[in-house]
């Protein structure tokens, strides 16, 4: 388990480097960190996709 | 209710059937004089309201075929693991989940399943916004899945107060001027290490779960919201208890249904 742990933390933190105190964004008062917003960002691209990608249906007499 | 030795056990169960005609408030007793008892009343709405066979159907309307409507069983999914891993914590402790790899590990779960609980409560949030979903006296149903997602930042935002490192201690020097500048730190002090874990961990969990299932059982009882019809159509709002069986000839609906797997007739 430990092993494991070893490895993927060094995977990870070779792709995203997050030894470094956080990033942010500011628009005004609207204060948001960069960690935050990929978050966002994603719950979007989900909500699209959710709405656009067809569902799975078996039989096929649509109605 | 009322405790008397009464008729023997035979005569019990024949009651019903020996008086052929029943109003339904006698019918939700074994006795007719048992009729009038708050117990006899409230089973009787209950069951009159909430059947088995709505509160765990095997089809749905046609129109919950579509992968937004998929987002509020993965929150309650989310929820599950939530209160699982957050029992495995409470059982085995703050030296088991700080030291031993197994409980940094259900401690990392505990932790990533409120990130998907939130994830998917607000693309549920957002789905059910833009189809209105309060339509067909369904505030009630609105109303309840609002007031839980207040009530879940609530209990997460004491969960990373209660995580014991210098992130909860940030977090409680910040949230502190924040919470006192509203009156409630009178009573609710965030600094408070012993309070904020008793909130995460008794309080506010009770709250959500009771909360989220009250939000079901309006589900079940309202129905699904179904998405608005197109503009050369009426807008069909009322309550939907949709096809509540596989028996197309039961009546309940004349909505097109799909099985709970996805499955047409």
């Amino acid at each position: 388990m430990q092993t494991l742990s070893a490895v993927m933390s060094q995977l990870v933190g070779s792709l995203i480097d997050l030894n470094h105190p956080g990033r942010y964004v500011h628009w005004g008062f609207i204060q948001l960190s960069v960690a935050n917003l990929i978050v966002i960002g994603a719950m979007v691209v989900v909500f699209v996709a959710a709405i656009l990608i067809p569902f799975r249906r078996h039989g096929g007499n649509d109605q | 209710m009322s405790i008397d030795t009464g008729p023997p056990a035979e005569a019990v169960i024949e009651s019903p059937v020996a008086d052929p005609i029943e109003t339904p408030d006698e019918a939700a007793a074994d006795r007719p004089e048992d009729a009038g008892q708050w117990s006899a009343r409230l089973r009787h709405s209950a069951v009159g309201a909430l059947p088995p066979e709505r509160l765990m159907p095997d089809r749905q309307p046609a129109y919950v075929a579509s992968w937004i409507y998929v987002f509020g069983v993965l929150t309650l999914s989310a929820l599950a693991v939530v209160i699982l891993t957050g029992i495995a914590l409470s059982v085995m402790g703050p030296q088991w989940w700080h030291v031993s790899s197994t409980g940094l590990f259900v401690n990392s779960l505990h932790l990533w399943s409120v990130e998907v609980f939130f994830f998917t409560m607000i693309i549920h949030l957002w789905g059910k916004f833009f189809m209105a979903a309060w339509r067909g006296k369904r505030r009630a149903t609105w109303i309840t899945g609002v007031v839980s997602f207040v009530v879940s930042v609530g209990a997460a935002f004491t969960g990373y107060l209660s995580q014991q490192n210098f992130d909860a201690q940030w977090i409680s020097t910040q949230a502190k001027d924040g919470i006192n500048s509203t009156g409630a730190g009178a009573i609710f002090n965030v600094t408070n290490f012993g309070q904020m874990l008793m909130w995460h961990i008794v309080l506010l969990p009770l709250v959500v779960v009771a909360l989220v299932g009250l939000h079901v059982l309006l589900v079940r009882l309202r129905g699904v919201v179904p998405p608005f019809a197109p503009p050369d159509q009426t807008d069909v709002v009322g309550p939907d208890p949709g096809p509540l069986s596989a028996d197309p000839s039961s009546g309940h609906s004349t909505t097109p249904s799909v099985a709970a797997n996805g499955e047409r007739p």
